[in-house]
């Protein structure tokens, strides 16, 4: 089964982050996450559709790595924390089975 | 309406359900990875023979989860990211979900902090630890148990 191409995401960024700063970014993917238990109606198991990683960068260097495993909720939801020292783009990069790849980027103006 | 039982009804309901039993794991030992390690042979293989002490990494869960299909989790490291005290890895292991690994967080020089959240499925009342491992070789755990009341995983 094709993964399907249209993906969105949602990447809530704060209105004006400070430089030096941590601020919190939360992103979210719409995603099924099947893991590849579950049976359908007709007691046929669903093929196994997973987000496997996600990478998020600022200007290169890496802010986090998470592995996502079966045990994550569908629509893989990422929550955490970035310190920028000067204006930089954040890079964000999802992973998964069938080679699924979703990717964004998001300019940042640190004042 | 005397209609004579077809032969499947006949059958006693325990054969039927040994029955469906043997289908299941007949037709799904290919596709799935079930994991049938325990929680503490996971943390100690994960551990390498190394201590791991309690403190340090906190695992933030509702002790009473309502919906076991997305459950919200945080974990978080008391570190000041700086050089000497960067925190290499958080990663989560649950008792009895089909497989163990949870979520495995790697944090990096841009990070704000060594704290990240998401939402995970539980397939039944367990136990869940965060494992932290630092720059400096330390390890740290928390255990935390939750009560898990609409279970993920065995639906459809």
């Amino acid at each position: 089964m094709a993964d399907t191409p249209k993906t969105r995401s949602l990447i809530t960024l704060p209105e004006a982050p400070r430089k030096g700063v941590p601020f919190e970014v939360r992103a979210l993917l719409g995603h099924p996450m099947e893991n590849g238990l579950r049976p359908d109606g007709y007691g046929n198991v669903v093929p196994r559709r997973l987000v496997t990683a996600f990478e998020c960068t600022l200007d290169g260097v890496l802010v986090l790595r998470a592995d996502l495993f079966p045990a994550i909720a569908a629509n893989p939801y990422l929550a955490f924390w970035v310190r920028a020292d000067g204006p930089a783009i954040l890079r964000f990069e999802w992973l998964g089975d069938n080679g699924f790849a979703h990717r964004e980027t998001r300019a940042l103006q640190p004042l | 309406m005397s209609r004579q039982p077809e032969a499947w009804q006949a059958w006693p309901r325990r054969h039927l359900l040994g029955a469906a039993g043997a289908w299941l794991l007949l037709a799904g030992t290919p596709a799935r990875a079930v994991s049938s390690s325990t929680l503490a042979e996971v943390v100690r293989h994960w551990a390498g023979g190394r201590p791991v002490s309690q403190g340090r990494v906190t695992l933030e869960i509702s002790p009473l989860v309502e919906n076991g299909n997305a459950v919200p989790i945080t974990v978080r490291v008391d570190s000041t990211m700086t050089a000497g005290d960067r925190v290499q890895e958080i990663i989560v292991f649950n008792e009895k979900n089909p497989q163990r690994d949870v979520v495995r967080f790697q944090f990096g020089p841009a990070a704000g902090r060594a704290e990240a959240s998401t939402r995970i499925r539980l397939a039944t009342s367990q136990q869940l630890v965060a494992l932290a491992r630092m720059a400096d070789g330390s390890q740290w755990q928390h255990t935390v148990d939750v009560v898990v009341t609409l279970a993920a995983c065995i639906d459809g």
